[in-house]
């Protein structure tokens, strides 16, 4: 009987069985950042412990930081405070930080796959939710809360529950202007927000082989949204490619060495699934979210839902479109929008730039929308600058912005004011999710935030690009 | 290091928290986890929903639960379904902890949120949708009403109403015999950690 990749990584990684039950399960890698970290690590000396695996800990900044001025000290004495606590928290534990002046400094989902860090085969840990991210290298990769970060600092360990896997397949050629975020974001509407609880997603099919590992890792990322901690992408050819010369990748003789093992660790042909779902490709629009869950989505060409008639995500309808300030069967085309945002975890790396660029390039912003691109790492920052996307955006009116977190979560200056709405190509269109308390958010891919953003209110971009 | 503490059993009154798929964000808005500690986040459970915020203000025909002085002190929250999903931040149980909640009782959780929850010893448990519509109308009609659960026993009384309360085996044993805080049990024998990771080839450099 063949088993599935979550099986092989979970027994290659397995210390021992708890007292309660729960697997003892090695991490290979821990990412850790300035938000979910200081009172971790002040835990850790309260204790008197120390990091069993500053070899196996990575660090940078990226929820707090500020994606304007980055002058220390930063204006913002909270967020001066976080970094220093990080800063401080690194030096004193051995621990390698990517700061704020560092070339490899960006969103931690980014630049561990960036850096070769994030590699087929391993468990990854971080103290954030999108760490289902890394899942497209065929890593195991569990988003954790602080206490678990102590955990894994203390130990590289994690007390944790076996899960099952759902086989997703997509199978068939996507539509132009069809990106992988239409792909996630259709798969989480159809199994809902809490469809993935206690399940890995094992994304699959000839769609997916055929996406690049920026894609990949769009699809991974959403992972969560969908209620599964963990999604992952078997490793091939692709994956080993984009590894090659990284920083962290191994080198020469040894690479060939990785490879064979990577390529061990995949699925067998033979694999049981708890569950299988199969999408087909051809039949997919670009999405865009209408309520307060990734859940709550319809294609560009639809409308919001009527009455009581319930999402996918679930939830009470009307309560949702109450929060959005729509009404029901409205059209999606032609929703008017303040602030267009591309960035975050999800979709800030350079082929999500080019896309976006492709359809900005000689056109400009509505003159009553804020736009900004917030690329994800400083090396996609400069690789697009490179590139001459950056003055694409400004010349469109665009601002272009240093790296970080932004406007996904508004723990910087940038967030939305007031009930402004929101065309992001972030992951949450969660109640007050980006900084305002009454924002609003349309979740959807970046060259459809690029489209809205030069329309001034939402378009489908299969009639732009 | 302090003697690991038994949890097994939580009473008292409850709020009933309705509406399904409540994400961290609305639990904890982002803005308080920026500090370096968990203090004094029990001010701000719910914050950007309450009453004297603009959504509250404009959204709130009916009080939020947690501006119900009828609530005022409870210790048991109730929820409905996939309660916590979203960001993994612990700040939305610490907040729960910290005011006071010693445990949640609900259709079903985020598994981040109900780990999260499980390490700083509160206890996540499951009952049918049914059974949380009963509790809440209960509540509804009788806010000073205890509920009393026995985590051993998997059981929630409320007046003459019982019912069966439902934790995963590895959470009822870690909070009973006091072994929630995993922290020191992952450190137990650490030479078994050492040994698995000698054998994965990534972890020793590829020198096969």
């Amino acid at each position: 009987m063949g088993q599935t990749l979550l099986q092989k990584v979970w027994d290659l990684h397995t210390v021992r069985t708890l007292q309660t039950g729960q697997t003892q399960l090695f991490i290979g890698l821990h990412l850790i950042h300035e938000v979910t970290t200081p009172q971790a690590f002040d835990g850790l000396r309260a204790r008197g412990w120390r990091v069993a695996r500053p070899d196996r800990t990575f660090g940078t900044v990226d929820h707090i930081i500020p994606t304007r001025e980055r002058t220390r000290p930063f204006l913002d004495l909270l967020a001066e405070d976080m970094i220093g606590s990080l800063e401080r928290n690194c030096r004193e534990f051995g621990v390698r930080l990517a700061g704020l002046e560092d070339d490899r400094q960006g969103i931690v989902h980014v630049i561990g796959p960036e850096l070769g860090l994030t590699q087929p085969g391993m468990t990854i840990a971080c103290g954030d939710s999108h760490t289902s991210t890394h899942g497209a290298f065929g890593a195991v990769a569990f988003g954790i809360g602080t206490s678990q970060v102590r955990d894994v600092l203390a130990s590289q360990c994690l007390a944790m529950e076996p899960l099952k896997v759902r086989r997703i397949e997509v199978n068939g050629t996507l539509p132009p202007g069809v990106y992988a975020k239409d792909v996630i974001l259709t798969i989480i509407h159809r199994l809902g927000v809490s469809g993935g609880v206690g399940y890995a997603y094992e994304y699959a099919g000839d769609t997916i082989e055929r996406m690049s590992m920026d894609e990949r890792m769009t699809i991974c990322n959403m992972s969560i949204e969908g209620g599964a901690r963990v999604g992952y992408v078997n490793p091939d050819q692709t994956t080993f490619e984009y590894l090659k010369g990284r920083p962290f990748a191994p080198m020469g003789e040894a690479f060939d060495t990785a490879r064979a093992w990577w390529s061990s660790i995949a699925s067998d042909p033979d694999a049981r699934y708890d569950d299988t779902v199969v999408i087909r490709a051809e039949e997919l629009a670009p999405v865009v979210t209408w309520g307060v869950n990734p859940g709550q989505s319809v294609a560009v060409d639809g409308r919001t839902p009527s009455g009581e008639e319930v999402g996918g995500g679930g939830g009470p309808v009307t309560e949702a479109l109450d929060f959005m300030g729509l009404e029901g069967g409205q059209a999606i085309v032609g929703l008017r929008i303040d602030v267009a945002f591309i960035g975050s975890c999800t979709n800030s790396r350079l082929s999500d730039l080019r896309e976006a660029a492709r359809v900005v390039r000689g056109h400009h912003v509505a003159s009553h929308v804020t736009a900004l691109v917030v690329p994800g790492s400083v090396s996609i920052k400069r690789a697009a600058e490179q590139e001459g996307l950056d003055e694409i955006f400004r010349t469109a009116g665009f601002e272009w912005r240093e790296a970080g977190c932004s406007m996904c979560l508004g723990m910087n200056p940038d967030k939305l004011e007031g009930n402004q709405v929101c065309a992001a190509s972030s992951n949450r269109n969660f109640k007050g999710r980006q900084g305002s308390p009454t924002g609003r958010t349309l979740l959807m891919s970046p060259a459809m935030v690029a489209a809205a953003a030069l329309a001034g209110e939402v378009a489908d971009v299969r009639g732009l690009a | 290091m302090t003697a690991p503490q038994r949890i097994t059993s939580a009473e008292g009154t409850a709020l009933p928290m309705r509406g399904n798929d409540i994400d961290t964000d609305r639990i904890m808005p982002a803005r308080f986890l920026r500090a370096v500690t968990f203090e004094g986040l029990e001010q701000h459970l719910f914050e950007d929903e309450r009453a004297g915020s603009a959504a509250g203000d404009r959204a709130q025909a009916t009080l939020h639960p947690f501006d119900d002085a009828r609530f005022a002190g409870a210790s048991i929250l109730l929820v409905n379904r996939n309660f916590g999903c979203g960001s993994s931040r612990e700040h939305a149980p610490q907040g729960l902890l910290r005011a006071g909640f010693r445990a949640v009782i609900g259709e079903s959780f985020s598994e981040i949120f109900f780990g999260n929850a499980l390490i700083i010893g509160l206890p996540c448990m499951t009952v049918t949708p049914e059974t949380v519509s009963a509790l809440m109308e209960r509540v509804d009609a009788q806010a000073d009403a205890v509920l009393r659960i026995d985590l051993g026993a998997g059981r929630c009384e409320i007046g003459d109403f019982g019912c069966t309360v439902t934790l995963p085996p590895h959470a009822r044993d870690a909070l009973i015999t006091g072994a929630w805080d995993t922290t020191s049990l992952l450190l137990e024998r650490y030479q078994e950690v050492d040994a698995t990771a000698a054998k994965l080839p990534y972890v020793g450099g590829w020198s096969a």
